[in-house]
């Protein structure tokens, strides 16, 4: 079993994900850095967050283009595991591997600071751990978290079940007021046809040891380390 | 040659930015404007190897794969030949 965690230029983010990868879960984990483009070694990939080519264009729009991208989407669809973390959900959905694109926030606001996210559904690679219906306290840090995508879309990820995370308030209500950037339907994070490609927007990286306030984070680590455990029995 | 592109959002994306410039528009005291969208413009030099039928489908390319994301934006792409790269 071995992640790897993507290094884009302006990436920032890598080394708290390596951290939990390799420290808290205790998982072997490399950087890979956004030129290789062979990824066979691995089990897992994760996009951390960060802004990567500084943003420049569109969050993502130049990183979707990296010698890495090609082979994170060879990888995706061999029904390899990759998890998008902020700037790494911008970029799955820029490089056509989530549906969607993350908008400027709909209050314009840089917004740093804990939300609740609410468990949609325990049937994904990330989520096993989980409890439906559960929260997570888990930070956010961004400028563009504004989840958009058309009618036609947004009806195809709710009738497929792959609406994993909304914004919820601390009980797991879903408010307006707990949707801090507007969210289309609050969504916080979401997952293709497949069900291996997860991006969203919060940091559970950085909610995942008790010192950081909450380790609610460290449950989606352990989920994929599950996964991969059992893929690894099976073959 | 140059050409012009213009990258706008869909009609039916939300545009913050531009409702908040509409809406200074407004404090400051100019009258009848009635909406504000915010886009991006970029002028791209083309050599003179290419035709300006093929600059054309060149620079339609990168804006479409490029410089705009079909799921939020449209993209228009206007060519001046008259200009020199």
């Amino acid at each position: 079993m071995k992640f790897g965690v993507v290094v884009f230029p302006g990436s920032n983010c890598d080394h708290d994900t390596y951290h939990v990868i390799s420290k808290v879960i205790g998982q072997p984990v490399d950087f890979i850095w956004h030129r290789q483009d062979n990824l066979s070694d691995y089990d897992a990939i994760i996009l951390p967050g960060g802004f990567a080519y500084g943003d420049y264009l569109r969050t993502g729009a130049i990183a979707r283009f990296s010698p890495v991208m090609g082979a994170v989407k060879q990888f995706a669809s061999r029904g390899g595991i990759v998890l998008g973390i902020c700037n790494g959900f911008q970029i799955l959905c820029e490089a056509g591997l989530l549906p969607g694109a993350l908008l400027r926030n709909d209050k314009l606001k840089f917004v740093c600071k804990h939300v609740n996210i609410r468990v949609e559904t325990t049937d994904t690679p990330f989520t096993l751990r989980c409890q439906r219906g559960q929260t997570l306290s888990v930070p956010i840090a961004h400028g563009d978290g504004n989840y958009f995508c058309d009618e036609q879309t947004l009806d195809e990820l709710r009738r497929e079940n792959r609406i994993i995370f909304r914004y919820s308030d601390a009980r797991g209500l879903i408010t307006p007021e707990a949707n801090p950037n507007g969210s289309l339907d609050s969504i916080a994070g979401i997952c293709n046809r497949e069900r291996n490609v997860l991006g969203l927007m919060p940091h559970p990286e950085r909610a995942s040891e008790e010192i950081l306030s909450s380790a609610d984070g460290r449950i989606i680590f352990y989920s994929l380390a599950d996964t991969l455990a059992e893929l690894a029995k099976a073959s | 040659m140059k050409a012009r592109v213009y990258v706008t959002l869909k009609p039916s994306v939300l545009d913050p930015q531009g409702k908040a410039i509409h809406h200074a528009v407004e404090g400051i005291g100019y009258h009848g404007i009635t909406d504000v969208r915010q886009g991006k413009y970029f002028e791209v030099a083309v050599d003179g190897s290419l035709s300006p039928d093929e600059a054309r489908a060149e620079v339609e390319r990168i804006a479409r794969d490029v410089l705009s994301n079909p799921v939020i934006e449209d993209y228009r792409v206007e060519l001046d030949s008259s200009t020199e790269a």
